[in-house]
């Protein structure tokens, strides 16, 4: 027990003490959930847009209180002529432009019916189409809010729910994909890595060569970056809690048991690279292509799988991140409890016994 | 009982593609300071490994302190020492902290063997929260040397341990093993320094996988067969042409600024040489009869292909 003890404690020296590690060790987390949550979402945020209320009545009001409160625009408040408003989607000053004619209010009581002008800058087409689908939500959400008061019947409105994300957020997809994807990356190459340098450097010898048993070597390996790996875990989630309003709905006990599977499966992983490698180098490299690729495609956080061709779709079942995905996405977003993602839980189960068992056979207690 | 016991190993990698140690054989006696000499490449590592039980053997059979290498491997593992060939400690450790991690692996502390170390320990004390990736090479042989004393060792393996370190450290090491042995440790090194293996109580040459002779330093230079001439002329290359031309040439190498010869005659042969080198006018001759080195053995010894080999090389 000392000696693994004094092993671990080698092992928190060594992540220590190499400045590469820790950056990759806690850098990389940090970098990805910023990147993929802020940089690579594909919702539209704080667009320049220009509204010119002609009617500054209570329901044009209602409306830019309504934009105003929705954060994906900044309002500038003018009443421009239409040449100025050509200019300034000329000059890329605005992407979008709303404009209340006159006695809109009015209108709307009396004809039930009323019309708002909006202009898109259409050159980038994708955020027109987003930017505008914003401004119609808005608009039928106030329309429903009539609606209520009044019993008054207006048009059918389409009846738009969207589940789990009404607001069409972008870090409910992505962190979850990001935690999977950081979790695999990380645990998978800093155990190859680490058996790999011992090989490299001569010390496995020495350890062989020692009344220490090899299981110990691994375990002594594991321990650590399982430590590191959940307080990986924990800067991924006060990260989307605290900058990316992501919410946690279900039981952070079950995340954190779940991820913790997670990352012995990746552990396991790691040490089957480690048993099949000889050089950090090699290790690196299969570790990053082995799980980089695969994970970013078959997990379903940047291209759907249901998409996918049927051999993919086969394909992705082998991957350990797809299975933490869901899981994740049922308790973080769904918040829905163990009875629903037992399931995925036990598929990512046996993957772990499996990686574990044949790279404990295949781990060398000699050199050849 | 034989501390170690090696009986017709061989071993090949890749396959049987190519052939490491071949049909080796030989005996390490209990407290004996044993050396293993031979150039890079000629096997000593392999077995070495064999004997750490890190490599398996293809055929033959070894024992460390009567434990199988092969059977008894979780034995051998917990009592001898082994300092592999190049250095093998954690560079991002303290000199301290590399000494208590091994201590600790074995199952001891510092204190438990500290006089087993103290001697060699002393030295490095003074740098023990310094990290092993910035010491020079000699304080980072006495620290793996320490790593691999601070068990206790049975017998201890070091694999060309002073490969890479300066004379003066060199010298000092191996004042250690003198100290070391007086403990009653068996010490098996390796080394492709020649001048080192005079150093050992019994040597092993080896080349290319194959023993040529196990003997004493002494033994080993006194069954050297013949008289041993270094020659040296003021233009050396003509000279070295000159001497291989020459008939009475037995053997004809280059060593250091000299040449050396054995010639076929016993008698007379070196005058004989004389008169024919003065009839091709070679300036500054020099000669004069020398007691071989280990090298000469070890050249002498080998198979007579490799020696053609050696001596192109050296031209």
């Amino acid at each position: 027990m000392k000696q693994f003890l004094v092993f671990v404690k080698k092992e928190f020296y060594h992540v220590f003490r190499d400045r590469k590690t820790l950056l990759m060790l806690f850098g990389l987390p940090i970098v990805q959930i910023v990147l993929f949550g802020f940089a690579l979402t594909n919702e539209v945020k704080n667009s320049k847009i220009v509204v010119a209320d002609y009617a500054k009545d209570i329901a044009s009001k209602r409306i830019i209180d309504k934009m105003e409160a929705s954060n994906y625009f900044e309002i500038e408040r003018t009443l421009p002529d239409n040449k100025a408003i050509e200019q300034a989607f000329q000059e890329g000053n605005i992407r979008l432009a709303v404009i209340f004619p006159s006695g809109f209010n009015d209108e709307l009581q009396h004809q039930n019916k009323a019309q708002i002008q909006v202009i898109a800058d259409a050159s980038d087409p994708n955020t027109a189409t987003t930017l505008t689908g914003y401004i119609s939500s808005i608009i039928l959400d106030y329309q429903s809010e009539l609606m209520q008061n009044n019993a008054i019947p207006y048009q059918i409105i389409p009846e738009v729910r969207m589940l789990y994300n009404p607001e069409l957020k972008g870090a409910p997809n992505f962190v979850p994909g990001v935690m999977a994807l950081i979790l695999m990356l990380v645990c998978v190459m800093m155990t190859s890595v680490s058996i790999a340098r011992e090989k490299e450097k001569g010390t496995m010898e020495i350890l062989l060569v020692s009344p220490f048993r090899p299981i110990l070597v691994i375990l002594s390996k594991a321990v650590p970056y399982f430590l590191l790996s959940l307080i990986n875990l924990s800067i991924i989630l006060l990260l989307s809690v605290f900058l990316m309003d992501m919410p946690v709905n279900g039981s952070i006990v079950l995340l954190f048991l779940e991820s913790s599977l997670l990352i012995i499966t990746a552990l396991s992983l790691g040490l089957l690279i480690s048993t099949v490698v000889e050089s950090q180098q090699s290790a690196m490299l299969i570790s990053l292509m082995g799980m980089m690729l695969p994970t970013m495609l078959f997990t379903g956080f940047m291209f759907p799988i249901e998409n996918m061709p049927l051999p993919l779709q086969i394909i992705s079942n082998a991957v350990p991140a797809k299975w933490y995905y869901v899981i994740v996405k049922a308790i973080m977003i769904k918040g829905l409890g163990f009875s629903a993602i037992w399931k995925e839980t036990l598929i990512l189960a046996g993957m772990t016994l499996f990686l574990l068992v044949v790279s404990l056979k295949k781990f060398k207690i000699r050199l050849q | 009982m034989s501390a170690v016991t090696f009986e017709h190993i061989t071993k090949t990698y890749d396959k049987g593609k190519v052939l490491a140690v071949n049909d080796v054989s030989f005996d390490v006696k209990k407290g004996e300071l044993f050396g293993l000499i031979g150039a890079d490449g000629a096997g000593k590592s392999t077995i070495f490994r064999i004997l750490t039980t890190l490599l398996l053997p293809d055929s033959g059979r070894a024992a460390v302190d009567g434990y199988d290498i092969v059977k008894n491997y979780k034995i051998i593992r917990g009592s001898v020492g082994y300092m592999p060939g190049r250095f093998s400690l954690y560079q991002d450790l303290t000199i301290e902290e590399n000494l208590n991690f091994f201590a600790t692996v074995f199952g001891t502390t510092i204190k438990e063997n500290y006089e087993l170390i103290r001697d060699i320990y002393v030295q490095i004390e003074p740098f023990k929260k310094r990290r092993a990736g910035q010491l020079s090479g000699g304080m980072k042989q006495k620290l793996a040397l320490c790593c691999a004393l601070i068990h206790k060792p049975s017998v201890l393996f070091l694999d060309e341990p002073t490969t890479g370190v300066d004379s003066v450290s060199r010298k000092e090491f191996w004042e250690m093993l003198q100290r070391l042995k007086e403990q009653n440790i068996t010490i098996l090194v390796s080394t492709p320094y020649m001048d080192e293996a005079v150093l050992c109580e019994r040597i092993a040459l080896i080349q290319e996988g194959q023993l040529l002779s196990i003997d004493t330093p002494a033994a080993i230079i006194r069954s050297f067969p013949s008289e041993l001439y270094a020659v040296k002329a003021d233009n050396m290359h003509k000279l070295l042409k000159d001497a291989r031309a020459f008939e009475g040439t037995a053997s004809c190498y280059a060593f250091g600024e000299f040449l050396h010869l054995t010639f076929k005659n016993e008698n007379n042969g070196s005058a004989v040489f004389l008169s024919y080198l003065s009839g091709r006018d070679t300036t500054g001759i020099e000669i004069r009869r020398i007691e071989p080195t280990i090298e000469d053995c070890f050249i002498q010894l080998m198979p007579e292909g490799q020696t053609e080999n050696k001596n192109g090389g050296a031209e």
